[in-house]
């Protein structure tokens, strides 16, 4: 595989990992965000500015984690403010002011970008294998969290959160977990992409970055991590591949959300569940018409 | 005279908010739906209003003819796009209308391509000096326009029986057709009037910049989403009032604060404070 190949693939498992991180505060406990790239953006400069005073990646990208779930953490407590539409408009507001912030900052490069990032000193493979192994590991993470009782209460939360309150789930601590563990999370794969691109702007982090995570998380079904997983990868590889579809991206990515919200608000893990046929070749089995 | 003057382009950039901020509130109101697509059809009316008026020469013509359209397009969002989804929880619609949104302002980049378009002659270039102040015609009308279009809202909403009928069914719809009122009807009247207002905010705004872009709607759709919280969603005077508020704040704000926020990140700011102090928004009741 050449350098093209290898970038490819740090940069779908950035992608899979944002999907990842948003579909546990998003899909899995039903808080809708629309800044999702606030987040990233913290925890990318986060390591930027770690990394340019001489921590290992290592270090940079726990420490990543660990501010960016601080700022998630302030913005779960908003959650328990602020619900549903209200909570979206929120995160909306906290993505425009993260970029609205950083572009006037001179210390953090302004409109002119973060420059000057460290090499990670991990080689071509080495970072490549470090960004898959993130991406299994939180792969992994999330499928023992929807078995776990977290999980459980988490799509309680999500389901009807007065009702969860009844059966004695305390949905505020259950909501900031989700937002503690999902922007640590965007921290991470944020540190994983300063420490790829070596050059960060405010623009990579804008409205429509949260936008298009979104869009993976929603096309792949809420709370599913395989359906996820399979809508990051084919949304960041598509334009690769289709050069025509590049000119196109944003227009495909708005179709996307509108048709899939329109037709099968269930994504596709939905899709799969009701249509049976393919479902039962899936698993290998005969499909039963009853 | 700096301080007036600041007040003044507030005034005229809230009035443009306060005119697709109202349409999107009697929305909310009436579906529960945040409609951001709105803003797409602010900027449709603009195309429409620029690309006819060049084609004939007459801007009456031109907002007439976009004003309609889009009405109509409003409509047709609503049957092909909300009603099927209004069911499903509320996040379901709003990304879908964002989706929408983005849709359409792709949409123009790609049939009109992403310079913009402007007016073959300009008008209103001039400006008018009342004393030490002084401002662009431009933006007189823009006020005037405003001043015309929610003079007219306020006595359609309370004078007429047709306005009557559309409060009634955004406080209680359930009672409203109790008492007789086509609520199905007052959906369509509404969507058709917010598109109707968006069109003419668009036709203002194309004056005022003699340009047209695709992402013109961009600061209107995420500006008035804050503006409708800030006024408690379905409150037309909060609407308003937090409307010209933000503007003047912007106005000032980015005098003040320059250094260290952009425009928009003021407006953001502005809405979480208020949010962590009242859920409801500022003009709300619980």
């Amino acid at each position: 595989m050449g350098t093209y190949e290898l970038s490819l693939i740090a940069i779908v498992s950035i992608n899979v990992l944002l999907a990842l991180s948003l579909n546990i505060i998003t899909g899995l406990c039903g808080q809708v965000s629309l800044g999702h790239a606030a987040f990233f953006g913290t925890g990318a400069y986060v390591a930027a500015l770690l990394a340019g005073s001489g921590a290992s990646i290592f270090v940079s990208m726990t420490a990543a984690g660990v501010a960016t779930s601080l700022l998630g953490l302030l913005v779960g407590l908003a959650s328990l403010r602020v619900r549903a539409d209200f909570l979206a408009i929120t995160t909306m507001g906290v993505g425009f002011v993260f970029v609205g912030f950083v572009r006037k900052q001179n210390w953090l490069g302004a409109e002119m970008g973060l420059s000057n990032i460290p090499d990670h000193g991990l080689g071509e493979w080495g970072f490549v294998v470090l960004c898959v192994t993130l991406v299994c590991l939180v792969a992994l993470l999330t499928a023992y969290i929807k078995r776990s009782w977290l999980g459980f209460a988490f799509v309680a939360v999500a389901d009807d959160e007065d009702t969860s309150r009844t059966i004695g789930i305390n949905a505020a601590a259950y909501k900031l977990a989700a937002f503690i563990i999902g922007t640590f999370l965007a921290g991470v794969a944020g540190a994983t992409y300063a420490y790829f691109t070596r050059f960060l702007v405010p623009g990579a982090f804008g409205f429509g970055v949260s936008i298009s995570i979104l869009a993976m998380v929603i096309l792949g079904g809420l709370g599913s991590v395989w359906g996820v997983m399979f809508a990051a990868i084919a949304l960041t590889l598509l334009p690769e591949f289709i050069r025509v579809i590049n000119d196109y991206k944003i227009f495909i990515y708005g179709l996307l959300l509108l048709l899939v919200m329109r037709f099968v608000p269930g994504g596709l893990a939905d899709l799969v569940k009701r249509w049976p046929p393919l479902w039962a070749r899936v698993r290998g089995r005969r499909w039963k018409a009853s | 005279m700096l301080y007036v003057e600041l007040a003044l382009q507030g005034l005229v950039n809230g009035s443009m908010y306060a005119i697709v901020a109202v349409g999107l509130t009697l929305i909310y109101g009436l579906l529960r739906i945040l409609h951001v697509a709105h803003a797409g059809l602010f900027t449709l009316g603009a195309y429409v209003t620029v690309v006819l008026t060049n084609a004939t020469g007459s801007l009456v013509l031109g907002a007439a003819v976009s004003m309609l359209v889009v009405g109509i397009a409003g409509m047709v969002i609503y049957r092909l796009l909300y009603e099927p989804l209004l069911r499903q929880p509320p996040y379901v619609a709003l990304i879908a209308s964002i989706g929408l949104f983005i849709c359409m302002e792709e949409g123009y980049r790609i049939l009109f391509g992403p310079y913009g378009n402007s007016f073959s002659s300009a008008w209103l270039t001039e400006r008018l000096s009342l004393g030490p102040v002084s401002m662009a015609a431009a933006d007189l009308a823009m006020l005037v326009g405003a001043v015309v279009l929610l003079a007219f809202l306020t006595w359609l909403m309370n004078q007429t029986r047709l306005g009557i009928a559309w409060r009634a069914t955004v406080t209680d719809a359930a009672m409203a057709r109790s008492f007789g009122v086509d609520t199905i009807k007052v959906r369509y009247g509404i969507f058709f009037m917010a598109s109707v207002f968006a069109a003419a905010a668009g036709s203002l705004v194309s004056v005022l910049n003699n340009l047209v872009e695709p992402t013109m709607g961009s600061v209107p759709s995420y500006k008035s989403l804050a503006i409708i919280v800030l006024g408690g969603l379905g409150n037309v005077g909060g609407t308003l009032l937090a409307a010209l508020m933000l503007g003047v704040i912007e106005a000032f704000g980015t005098i003040y604060t320059g250094a260290y926020l952009d425009r928009d990140a003021i407006a953001f700011i502005f809405l979480i404070a208020v949010l962590m102090f009242r859920p409801q928004g500022l003009f709300g009741a619980r």
